[in-house]
C-alpha cells in the first residue's frame, strides 16, 4: 500500500476469477452479489482499512469489518486470502467437507479474518455496533465497517440497530449498503419495494454518503475516505453503494439469476476469458 | 434428614442484581445490556454505579443480543437482561448464529421465567426456554433456586469462557442456600441423603422438593434431594450415583416436560441405567393468569405434587 489504480484493478480481476472458480468447483454458492462487491472489498482491504494479518479475535487497535450478508462469502474469502489472512490455495476447499471455508462465513472453524458467523440475514449491524461500543470503552479510535445487502434491510433487526446507532451516537461505524436492486425472487422493487433508502437513513439521523459508481475502485476509495472523515462527529455513517450484480462477467450482469447459482464448464470458461489471470490462480 | 431454613423470602432476580453489581466492582470487563426492564431485572445498582458500562438498548431484544455478541470482540463480558421469553424465543436465531455458533462469551440473563411470573399470563410465562437453550451446542444452561444461589451463579458465570443462559424468576421465595457459597457450574448439590427415592429439582422447585422430602419422612420414606442448578452440562455422575442407591427418581422443574430437565435426566438413565421416573413439570401446555401459588397448585408444581409423584414412582420399582 498504497497501490496504483492498475494494481487495484488487477487485484479485482483476480478476485473475480477466484469467485467463479470457487462456486464452479462445488456447483453451489453465490457469485452474483460477490462479483458486484469485488471492487468494494478490494478497496477496503487493499487501500482503506488499518489491520494486521496476524489475526486476533479482539482486533484491538485495528479497523474491523463485518459482512452481514454472509452469502457473498466467495468474494470475502478471496480478498482475505489475497490480503494475507490465509493461504490462497485454501480457496480450493470452499464449501467442501472439513473446510474452514464454509458456505457462509463462520468463526467456528477458526478461519482468520472472520469475527462472527453470518448468513442468517440482518444480524451484522447489531454485532458491529457492539464491537464499536467495545472500541469506545477500550479508548480505541479505530473504525468498524460493515456490508449489508439492500434486500437484507427488509429484516427488522436492522432497523433496531439503525435506531440505536443514531440514538446512542455510534460514530465509529461505517455501514455500507450494497444497492444492487436484486434479491433471490427478483428485483427488490418487485419483491418488497425499499422506497428511498437514503431518506430512511437520514430520517434516522445518520450521515449518508452515496457512491453511485459502486464498481469503480477510484470512486469507492473516494467515498470510503469521505465517510471516514465524517466519523467521530456524533453520527453513524452510511454508504449507499450502487453496484451491478454479477459485475465483470457479462452474462451475469443486471440480473438476479446468478444470485445463488454456479456457472457450468462453458460459462466458467467464458467468465474466465473475460477476466484474464493477473496475480496467479490458486 | 438434614433440615434447611428459610432465612427470609427474597426474589432470585434480586440475587442476579446483587451479583451483577458485585461484578461491576470486581471485573472491569463486565458490561450490562438491558431492553427496557432495568427495574424488573434489578440492574439499577449496576446502572447507577457503572453508567459507562451499562447499555440501555430499548425494546429491541434482537439488537441487544447482536450487540452483546459484538462486545465480546474487544474483550468485554456482556450480561444481557430481559424476561425469559424475550431472552430466548424472541431472539433464538440471533442467539444461535451470533452467539452460540460464533462461540461468543455472552451471558443471557433471564428473569420472570415460568408460571411464577403470575398474573401477566401465558404471553410472558415461557415454559420452553430450557429446551430451546439446551439444544444449542456449547450453551451452558443454569436455573438457580434462591437469592443466594443466583447471586453466586451470576458471579461464577463471568469466569466461565463461553455462552451461558442463566434463568431465574420474579416471586419472593425461600432463601436457604449458604450466603458464602461458591457456585460450581455443572456440579449438582446433594441436599439430603436418602435411600428410597431420588428427587432431582431445579429452580423454584428445589425448595418444594425439600418440603416434600420432610413430608415423606413422616411417612417413613427417605428421599434424596438433589439440586440440579446446571441443566447443561448435566451432572450425570451425581444422578447415576443416587439412583444406584434409590432405584427410582422424580424430576421437578417449572418448565414443559418436553425439552426440560426431566428429559435430560431420562437420556442419562436410558443410556446408563434404565430407572422408573416421574415428571413434575407442565405437560405440553401454556400457562394462564393467576397468583404464583395458584398456578403452581393448578399445574402440579409444588411440594404436594412432588410427594405424590415420589409415592407413585416408588411403587414402580
Amino acid at each position: 500500500m498504497p497501490h496504483n489504480t492498475q494494481q487495484l484493478e488487477d487485484f479485482v480481476t483476480q478476485v473475480r476469477r477466484d469467485i467463479l472458480r470457487q462456486v464452479h468447483k462445488v456447483n453451489s454458492g453465490h457469485p452474483g452479489g460477490s462479483l458486484g462487491c469485488a471492487e468494494f472489498f478490494t478497496a477496503l482491504y487493499q487501500e482503506v482499512m488499518d489491520y494486521s494479518t496476524n489475526f486476533t479475535m479482539d482486533g484491538i487497535n485495528e479497523d474491523l469489518f463485518f459482512l452481514s450478508n454472509g452469502h457473498i462469502s466467495p468474494v470475502f474469502y478471496s480478498v482475505l486470502a489475497r490480503s494475507g489472512f490465509f493461504p490462497v490455495e485454501e480457496l480450493a476447499t470452499f464449501r467442501h467437507i472439513d473446510s474452514r471455508l464454509q458456505g457462509h462465513p463462520t468463526t467456528h472453524e477458526g478461519l482468520p479474518g472472520i469475527r462472527v458467523a453470518s448468513g442468517s440475514l440482518g444480524q451484522g449491524m447489531s454485532v458491529a455496533i457492539g464491537a464499536a461500543e467495545a472500541k469506545k470503552l477500550n479508548k480505541d479510535s479505530h473504525i468498524v465497517y460493515t456490508l449489508h445487502g439492500d434486500g437484507e434491510l427488509q429484516e427488522g433487526q436492522n432497523w433496531e440497530a439503525i435506531l440505536y446507532a443514531a440514538g446512542h451516537k455510534v460514530d465509529n461505524l461505517i455501514a455500507t449498503v450494497d444497492l444492487n436492486g436484486q434479491q433471490i425472487d427478483g428485483a427488490t422493487e418487485d419483491v418488497l419495494p425499499m422506497g428511498n433508502v437514503k431518506d430512511k437513513f437520514l430520517a434516522f439521523g445518520w450521515e449518508v454518503i452515496e457512491i453511485e459508481k459502486g464498481n469503480n475502485i477510484v470512486e469507492i476509495i473516494r467515498g470510503l475516505k469521505e465517510a471516514k472523515a465524517l466519523t467521530g462527529k456524533g453520527k453513524p455513517v452510511c454508504i449507499l453503494l450502487t453496484t451491478v450484480m454479477g459485475n465483470g462477467v457479462d452474462f451475469m450482469m443486471h440480473t438476479h439469476a446468478w444470485h445463488g447459482k454456479a456457472p457450468n464448464d462453458e460459462q466458467l470458461a467464458t467468465g474466465l476469458q473475460q477476466n484474464p489471470e493477473t496475480l496467479g490462480d490458486y | 434428614m438434614k433440615k434447611y431454613t428459610d432465612s427470609g423470602k427474597k426474589d432470585t432476580r434480586s440475587g442476579f442484581g446483587a451479583g451483577l453489581e458485585e461484578l461491576g466492582k470486581t471485573n472491569e470487563n463486565v458490561v450490562a445490556l438491558c431492553a427496557d426492564l432495568t427495574g424488573s431485572l434489578k440492574m439499577d445498582a449496576f446502572k447507577a454505579n457503572h453508567p459507562e458500562r451499562f447499555f440501555q438498548v430499548g425494546i429491541a431484544e434482537a439488537n441487544m443480543i447482536g450487540m452483546a455478541a459484538g462486545m465480546t470482540i474487544g474483550g468485554k463480558i456482556p450480561f444481557t437482561g430481559t424476561f425469559a421469553n424475550f431472552s430466548t424465543g424472541r431472539v433464538y436465531d440471533q442467539i444461535r448464529q451470533s452467539v452460540a455458533y460464533s462461540g461468543k462469551n455472552v451471558k443471557i440473563c433471564a428473569s420472570h421465567a415460568g408460571l411464577t411470573l403470575g398474573e401477566d399470563g401465558a404471553t410472558h410465562q415461557i415454559l420452553e426456554d430450557i429446551g430451546l437453550m439446551k439444544m444449542l451446542p456449547g450453551m451452558t444452561v443454569i436455573n438457580t433456586c434462591d437469592y443466594n444461589q443466583t447471586k453466586a451463579a451470576t458471579i461464577a458465570i463471568a469466569e466461565h469462557d463461553g455462552p451461558v443462559y442463566l434463568r431465574f424468576g420474579r416471586p419472593k421465595v425461600a432463601n436457604f442456600t449458604p450466603e458464602d457459597q461458591k457456585f460450581e457450574i455443572g456440579k449438582a448439590l446433594q441436599l439430603t441423603e436418602g435411600k428410597d427415592v431420588t428427587i432431582v429439582a431445579t429452580g423454584h422447585l428445589v425448595w418444594e422438593a425439600l418440603l416434600a422430602a420432610e413430608e415423606l419422612e413422616t411417612q417413613g420414606i427417605s428421599a434424596e434431594v438433589i439440586d440440579i442448578h446446571t441443566i447443561k452440562p448435566l451432572d450425570d455422575e451425581a444422578i447415576l450415583k443416587s439412583v444406584e442407591k434409590t432405584g427410582c427418581i422424580v424430576t421437578a422443574e417449572e418448565h414443559n416436560f418436553l425439552g426440560g430437565l426431566g428429559e435430560s435426566v431420562s437420556r442419562v438413565l436410558a443410556e446408563n441405567k434404565p430407572t422408573p421416573q416421574e415428571f413434575i413439570a407442565t405437560k405440553d401446555t401454556f400457562g394462564e393468569s393467576g397468583t404464583p401459588a395458584q398456578l403452581m397448585e393448578k399445574y402440579g408444581l409444588n411440594a404436594n405434587a412432588i410427594k405424590t409423584a415420589a409415592q407413585k414412582v416408588i411403587k414402580r420399582k
